[in-house]
């Protein structure tokens, strides 16, 4: 847990980011549920794993594709 | 301010704020050692007052319903928040989307992305619909739900192309949907409250412990949510999708400041 949040921030492209953030939600998500909390853990990787990252990488297409 | 000076501030109230976590972290309690009365007055009366197997969905929708429709309304502030943002603005112009343009070259979806996605679709919609309809029996309820609903028109988009998905979800639709789940969740609470006298009243029957359609409210409320959230993520993510691939800034021909 604590290894994919240090990634997450020392990981400084942001694209690649995404994708460590995702899998930080996912381990999040993983982590819930063993803490017998599958209510959180379900919305923790729909969330944290699938729709946060997929945000980011939507905003960063649309900035790196700018101007025309 | 030198770096210095703002080296050292830094450096105080870093050691500050751990300090302070950490007395905090010492004072929790211990893992399985629940302090409070709640939890416990709940996992022993919400399965005989109202047949949910699932205390957590019981909380969410019937003892503190209130809360959650102000949740609810959170994602509905933040996508209104984010159709204001993304509306177009008078700079920009519409063009045909980048994957479905005359004489635009992107690369193609690979065919295994395109089976993958396609074969992935119909159990994402059953895995969603499931959520949603067992919330007062297994972990889960109408946001999980929703969301997973969401992703299956994402994966519309992935294997086919943006024409396909705004075919498949209609902007009018999807708007439809997310106002009309808002609007059903505030009815289940007002209908507690002028059949049973207070808001977010679980008034209709409960049926046997582990049916299907039990708890009475509950399935409702779960329902309407299922839809509001679902309604809400895929307009913000289609909202996304169409600035970035179809909007696109004009740039101004004198060296204005924009």
């Amino acid at each position: 847990m604590a290894v994919c949040a240090t990634a997450v921030v020392l990981v400084r492209d942001p694209l690649r980011q995404a994708m460590v953030a995702s899998i930080y939600g996912l381990v999040l998500g993983v982590l819930f549920f063993v803490f017998e909390a599958p209510d959180v853990a379900l919305s923790q990787t729909a969330v944290g794993a699938v729709a946060l990252p997929l945000m980011i990488l939507l905003a960063l297409a649309k900035v790196r594709g700018g101007e025309e | 301010m030198s770096d210095r000076v703002r080296l050292s501030v830094f450096g105080v109230s870093l050691a500050g704020l751990m300090g302070l976590l950490l007395w905090a972290l010492t004072g929790l309690p211990d893992f399985g050692h629940y302090a409070g009365p709640y939890g416990y007055i709940l996992n022993r009366i919400a399965v005989p007052e109202r047949s949910t197997t699932d205390v957590v969905t019981a909380v969410n929708f019937d003892y503190r319903g209130f809360d959650t429709l102000a949740e609810e309304f959170i994602l509905f502030a933040a996508v209104v928040g984010v159709a204001s943002i993304l509306r177009k603005l008078r700079r920009e112009r519409t063009r045909a989307p980048d994957d479905d343009a005359a004489g635009r070259h992107v690369p193609e979806t690979s065919l295994t992305v395109r089976v993958a996605g396609l074969g992935l679709v119909a159990p994402t919609i059953l895995v969603g619909l499931y959520i949603v309809a067992h919330g007062q029996l297994t972990p889960g309820g109408g946001f999980q739900g929703g969301v997973i609903l969401a992703t299956a028109l994402l994966l519309i988009y992935l294997s086919a192309d943006y024409m396909t998905m705004r075919a498949v979800g209609p902007v009018a639709l999807i708007e439809l949907a997310e106002g009309l789940g808002g609007a059903a969740f505030v009815v289940i609470g007002l209908s507690g409250l002028v059949a049973g006298g207070a808001f977010f009243q679980n008034w209709l029957g409960k049926g046997t412990v582990g049916d299907l359609l039990s708890a009475g409210t509950i399935p409702l409320s779960n329902a309407a949510v299922g839809l509001a959230v679902t309604g809400g993520f895929v307009f913000m993510l289609s909202e996304f999708l169409q600035q970035t691939l179809t909007r696109r800034q004009v740039r101004r021909r004198r060296g204005r400041s924009a």
